[in-house]
């Protein structure tokens, strides 16, 4: 099912909307229903959403939208912070206790990946943190799971702890005291998988906790999981009281809402995940960039930036205020070179005036360099000549033309320009507007 | 004879299944107790239990517009007739597909992402097969996973059929180029081929098993083929991609849906189904030599709901 991303969707619903004016408490309902579905159809436990959905239509009703020029990107910005909160906003770093060696233990639902991430966790321990790390084997269960595990291992370079198909609460004791005397700081604990509602198993896991005393506690949880994620982390949680998660499988085109819903129903961190199949495919988790997965939006991020820019709006508002009464003077014109190339164009800043909004306008017109230019012309100007610009005679034009590095017909032609722009502004404000909108040419 | 092993199997299903049915059949049937008129919040809530069962949002969503719709036409004012109705529709959306033919010499190639069980269900699945009467051979054409090779001959002891494999790291086409051999050598009925896990979204391991199959294709033309690929219960809304890409990598016949005997519902396949029309064959209740299940659909919805 191709999966449109959410930000072109809610752009979408939101144009039509504002076809119409301002968003009304109805419209962002609307809009809602597809955050919903888009949040569903990326895996998110349907009670997250539901909870994630109030909390996200409560602020969007609330002044902060309606009042918006851009809508459709603060209602983007506002889920995404919403996810981005429920999903901790920084990397939570591996806890080690005080003796050694620091026990790590594994554990999670069959086919996780957990073997696999236990040899690229102990690779990253010993290359990032020069920690010696020691992999035991307790999956007793699993086919050729030791067999595995000591492959895993070798390709690492970090030496495995197995004892056959034993006793894996012994297996476990006994790997930790060969640690503690072979100079080995950190064991990490590989365990069979397991169902969460399998009693015996789900037992067995408790009484290796109570025998090494891990000082981490990490479920292991495949990115592709599917609504069944809260029960399961509740259960392994409930049991064992986790201490974070590891996320697998995330190089695989999976939107992967899981990490959300384990994130809500456990509350414990996520702190790393596995992304390739080779040992290297390993790193910190990062909470932003999973939002902005879940969203489905690539670029989210650039969007979300976007719309912080255009929160300028209380500028623009005065701005279009001072066009009206003419006091449009060259600092606002600086002013609206900079916003132009925070948002990428003048179409974008103009898009953003009152009753604007529909102007077809050709952003391809507007060259970059020339916009830099003309920054500095006016940053070489002074205070008294950017308000009042009438005072700019021969000999002003060539201090100016000097300073910014020039020719004085760029400064000529700078002046130039910012009068047709003022001449236009009086359209703006005018019954010109619809004249400028067909006549074409933007005067920059 | 027939009767019982159906009724056996149905059993089975349905105690492996009971996870699903508390709750699918029996909160719908809470619903119908709370609610006792149909009004549009019974009808959201009936959409949620249908994607908790991870049916998927707009399955879900459409579903329920049926539902509703029936309801509307046929002036249903009682709740407990809901059940039925959804029952049906869910019902509707299944392909059923011809059972897999073994007949005559057949190679089957079981494929998926990694860790769903495709080892496991290849190990149930040589042993079904060879219950059944028929000369089996399994191929261990997972040549890149550590310890890949040592899990199948595990399996292939316990269910006592050979397997054909080369060393790890050797080319997984030149493994099962050697197993069509021998199959054909041997006169073997069915060649049971376990492949490496590998995430649909990568193209160069997506176009290895294009090769595979080509290579069986060109080696055995008149054997029968079929390619089963191995889903998780437990994955949500990306089993639909999955099942999308591996159908054109390598033209997939049949699904195998495994870890049933957990709490999830596995209802994406109902998505599946419903899009590509891929039929499921089998599903996995177990870790045990004897805990695969021919897929009836039917039965797969019907215990979802019935107590
Ligand atoms: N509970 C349960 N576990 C299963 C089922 N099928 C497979 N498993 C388990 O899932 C885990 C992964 O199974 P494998 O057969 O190794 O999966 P795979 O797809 O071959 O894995 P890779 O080759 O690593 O991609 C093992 O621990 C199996 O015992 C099932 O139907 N139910
Ligand atoms: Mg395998």
């Amino acid at each position: 099912m191709a999966f449109e991303g959410l930000s072109a969707k809610l752009q979408k619903v939101i144009q039509d909307i504002t076809g119409r004016g301002r968003l009304s408490e109805a419209d962002i309902k609307l809009a809602m229903r597809e955050v919903r579905m888009a949040l569903l159809e990326a895996d998110v436990n349907f009670t997250v959403v539901r909870s994630l959905v109030k909390k996200i239509t409560d602020r969007a009703c609330g002044q902060e939208i309606l009042q918006s020029l851009t809508p459709g990107q603060q209602v983007v910005k506002i889920v995404n912070e919403e996810l981005v909160e429920l999903m901790g906003s920084t990397h939570s770093a591996l806890v080690y206790s005080s003796r050694t060696p620091s026990v790590i233990l594994l554990c999670g639902l069959q086919g996780a990946g957990k073997t696999t991430i236990a040899g690229k966790l102990a690779l990253y321990l010993k290359k990032r943190h020069n920690k010696r790390p020691l992999l035991a084997a307790c999956d007793v269960y699993r086919p050729a799971a030791i067999r595995q595990l000591q492959v895993v291992g070798e390709r690492v370079g970090v030496p495995v702890f197995e004892q056959g198909q034993g006793d894996p609460v012994a297996i476990a004791k006994a790997a930790v005291a060969y640690g503690a005397s072979h100079g080995q700081d950190v064991v990490i604990v590989d365990t069979a998988g397991r169902l969460h509602i399998d009693d015996a198993l789900m037992n067995e896991l408790q009484n290796i906790k109570g025998a090494v005393q891990p000082a981490e506690i990490l479920l292991v949880v495949d990115a592709m999981t599917g609504q069944d994620a809260v029960n399961v982390a509740e259960t392994f949680n409930n049991r064992l009281d986790i201490t974070g998660v590891m996320l697998t499988k995330l190089d695989g085109d999976t939107r992967g809402g899981a990490a959300l819903s384990v994130k809500a129903v456990t509350g414990k961190p996520i702190k790393f995940s596995g992304t390739g199949e080779k040992s290297e495919d390993f790193e910190p988790f990062h909470p932003e960039r999973m939002a902005s997965r879940i969203l489905g939006m690539g670029d989210v991020l650039t969007l979300i930036e976007k719309a912080q820019a255009n929160l300028d709006e209380e500028k623009a508002q005065k701005l279009s205020q001072k066009m009206k009464e003419q006091k449009f003077d060259l600092e606002d014109f600086a002013d609206q070179f900079k916003q132009m190339r925070s948002m990428g164009g003048v179409g974008a800043l103009l898009k953003m005036l009152p009753g604007a909004g529909k102007l077809n306008i050709d952003e391809s017109q507007i060259d970059e360099k020339e916009i830099f230019r003309m920054e500095a012309i006016i940053g070489s100007m002074t205070p008294a000549e950017r308000r009042t610009p009438n005072i700019l005679n021969a000999g002003r034009r060539r201090r100016i033309a000097r300073g910014a590095g020039v020719q004085v017909q760029d400064v000529n032609r700078l002046i130039k320009q910012f009068d047709q722009a003022r001449a236009m502004m009086k359209q703006f404000s005018g019954k010109g507007m619809k004249k400028f909108a067909r006549g074409g040419k933007f005067p920059f | 004879m027939e009767e019982t092993t159906k009724k056996g199997l149905w059993n089975r299903l349905r105690d492996s299944m009971k996870k699903t049915r508390d709750t699918l059949g029996g909160r719908i049937d809470d619903l119908v107790k709370y609610y006792r008129e149909i009004d549009d919040e019974f009808f959201e809530e009936l959409e949620a239990i249908l994607i908790a069962a991870d049916v998927g949002g707009e399955l879900s969503a459409q579903l329920v517009e049926s539902v509703r719709q029936q309801v509307r036409q046929q002036k249903i004012g009682d709740a407990s007739r809901i059940r039925q109705l959804l029952k049906e529709e869910m019902q509707s959306q299944m392909r059923p597909g011809d059972p897999p033919a073994y007949a005559g010499q057949s190679v089957v190639l079981v494929v998926g992402v990694n860790g769903v069980g495709k080892t496991t269900t290849a190990g149930k699945l040589a042993a079904a097969v060879k219950a059944d009467g028929r000369s089996v051979l399994l191929a261990a054409a997972d040549t890149f996973r550590a310890a890949a090779v040592e899990q199948l001959k595990v399996w292939g002891q316990r269910a006592g059929v050979d397997v054909i494999s080369q060393d790890a790291g050797s080319d997984p086409a030149a493994v099962v180029f050697d197993a069509v051999r021998a199959a054909k050598a041997r006169g073997v009925d069915v060649l049971i081929c376990d492949t490496a896990g590998r995430l649909h979204n990568k193209v160069n391991l997506m176009n290895e098993l294009s090769k595979i199959r080509r290579i069986v294709e060109r080696e055995y033309p008149d054997a029968h083929k079929e390619t089963f690929l191995v889903l998780d219960a437990t994955t949500g809304q990306n089993a639909v991609a999955q099942a999308k890409t591996f159908a054109e990598a390598c033209d997939v016949t049949g699904i195998i849906l495994t870890k049933l005997d957990g709490t999830a519902k596995g209802g994406v396949v109902l998505a599946i189904s419903a899009q590509l029309g891929v039929p499921v064959r089998y599903i996995g209740v177990g870790e045990a030599l004897d805990d695969l299940q021919e897929f009836d659909e039917r039965a797969f919805v019907d215990a979802m709901f019935d107590q």
